[in-house]
């Protein structure tokens, strides 16, 4: 990693400032987000909840640069972001494996599209495929797979590519809840390997306490920040955790926080 | 298995049903349309001036296969459809993607395809035939015009439908924009492709048909004509089972080679 002499950008990895969006223009406009603010650390895991429709995926999309913000300012590893790029890996809620491509093929498309060397790649691919335990299902196509495993490579596609930051978009979203446990729990041990800065968004409030340093609660819409709170359990964490006082008492705290501020 | 499952299998709405069964009803329906059309010949319900006997149409088929006749008229015809149908594939495939993909293209593009496309390609023939004369190229021109704009529509509807999560996943991972077409919507979109080709290789046929009766001076259509002023009603049948063999053909060629260009959307 390059030491950059301006620490004072680097000192956070993703900075949203002021982040506006609007949908439409004139009377039928809708406000997705309006003003909001955060800061997530090189190699913290943050996660955002709130209601469904508060913007927190379309706050996700900007900082991906698959959609363009109507005002502020968001910053990257300290460069602004106007387009979409690699630096900035994403696993969306949706399947998006290509499905013309093998478990392999897919992990592989990053690094191949920066053209590394083939020996190089293999070697990524064969690392990741093993830390989410599908070295056996290299040559099948993502239609043979089950949901849970298709999240799986689409985790090990972003991380193969080396962002500098992930963003996760309620990966799990569409998952049952046994398989939801599971992939919490593999993606905590591949975060531990990897120690990418994570963004992740979720309407879950027990996985986000259960897998974030830090959680920002987010309002209806507009969407605001309303509170930012660290989670003080230690790692490495289980699900046993869920079923702590502590872990209680904050979820209460967010529940209560989200039940006065949850817009309509 | 006993019978009464076996009924409830053959009854069920979706139901998969044995292998064997399958092959048993394909051979079936063949064999009913054969026994009405020698029922309705030997019977004496038909006049043979409109309708020959089967063994009639074997026979004649057979002759015409022996002295090479039949082999030289169907040869002009493929050659022209293959002709027509991959000069019009080659261009409207990339166009049809880049019109579903870029809206720019599609803005320009929709108004004048869409106009076209419901125009009757038999009514352009007069004016083929003025243009290009009664050659091959009138033919081949006849069955581009009847499939091109069909093609283009089809493949952009499919290019359009590409889930737009799979583009942007492509963008985060750094596949530039311009890119796009080639590294996500072609392959996205090749079974789709493999679909649009096969069914209008069908449309080529017909409109070939179309085009050889009107004007030419070999194929199978032009054999019928010719049969039909002689009175010769078993060529007609013969050079229908022909186009008819030939489709079963290429549309069996189409599900193989799209089974091996896309084997994931199987």
């Amino acid at each position: 990693m390059l030491n950059n002499p301006n620490t004072a950008t680097r000192s956070s990895d993703i900075s949203v400032e002021k982040v506006a969006l609007r949908y439409g223009t004139g009377e039928g406009a809708v406000l997705a987000l309006d003003g909001l603010s955060l800061n997530v650390k090189k190699e913290e895991f943050c996660v955002i909840v709130g209601p469904s429709g508060c913007g927190k995926s379309s706050l996700l999309y900007l900082i991906a640069g698959l959609e363009g913000r109507t005002g502020g300012m968001i910053k990257v590893g300290g460069r602004p972001v106007s387009d979409a790029g690699a630096d900035r890996g994403m696993v969306f809620q949706a399947y998006t494996l290509f499905p013309w491509l093998t478990v392999r093929q897919n992990v592989e498309y990053g690094p191949r599209r920066k053209g590394m060397p083939a020996a190089e790649r293999n070697r990524i691919v064969d690392h990741y495929l093993t830390e989410i335990g599908l070295a056996a299902f290299g040559s099948h196509y993502p239609s043979q797979l089950s949901g849970g495993m298709k999240q799986r490579v689409a985790i090990a596609r972003a991380l193969a590519n080396d962002p500098e930051v992930l963003l996760m978009d309620e990966p799990f979203g569409a998952l049952d809840s046994q398989t939801r446990h599971a992939m919490q729990q593999l993606l905590l041990s591949v975060w531990e390997h990897s120690k990418k800065t994570v963004l992740f968004v979720t309407h879950d409030i027990d996985e986000a306490i259960l897998l974030a340093d830090r959680v920002f609660v987010m309002s209806g819409r507009p969407g605001q920040i309303l509170a930012d709170l660290t989670v003080p359990f230690e790692r490495p964490r289980d699900m046993d955790l869920v079923m702590e006082p502590d872990f209680i008492a904050m979820k209460r705290e967010i529940l209560g926080l989200l039940k006065n501020n949850g817009g309509h | 298995m006993n019978d009464r499952t076996f009924f409830k299998s053959l009854t069920t709405p979706y139901q998969a049903i044995p292998h064997g069964v399958v092959v048993f009803l394909g051979i079936a329906v063949w064999v009913a349309v054969l026994a009405v059309w020698f029922a309705l010949t030997f019977g004496g319900f038909v006049k043979p001036m409109f309708l020959p006997k089967p063994n009639e149409v074997l026979n004649t088929a057979l002759a015409l296969a022996a002295d090479g006749t039949l082999w030289e008229h169907t040869y002009a015809s493929v050659q022209v459809v293959i002709i027509g149908f991959v000069l019009s594939s080659i261009v409207a495939v990339p166009l049809g993607l880049t019109m579903g993909t870029y809206r720019v293209v599609q803005a320009f593009l929709d108004p004048l395809v869409n106009f076209i496309r419901y125009l009757p390609v038999t009514s352009f023939v007069p004016l083929f035939i003025l243009w290009i004369g009664i050659g091959i190229e009138q033919r081949v021109s006849v069955i581009i015009f009847g499939i091109f704009f069909q093609q283009v529509v089809m493949i952009a509807d499919a290019a359009r439908s590409v889930p737009r999560d799979l583009v942007n996943a492509a963008y985060t991972l750094g596949t530039r924009r311009r890119d796009t077409v080639w590294h996500i919507v072609f392959p996205a979109t090749l079974p789709n492709i493999f679909d649009v080709l096969r069914v209008t290789m069908g449309w080529a046929w017909t409109y070939l048909v179309v085009a050889e009766l009107v004007a030419a001076r070999s194929g199978l259509g032009y054999i019928s004509l010719k049969a039909m002023r002689g009175f010769q009603v078993d060529v007609i049948f013969m050079a229908i089972a022909m186009i008819g063999i030939l489709g079963l053909l290429t549309d069996q060629i189409f599900r193989v080679l799209r089974r091996v260009a896309a084997p994931w959307a199987n």
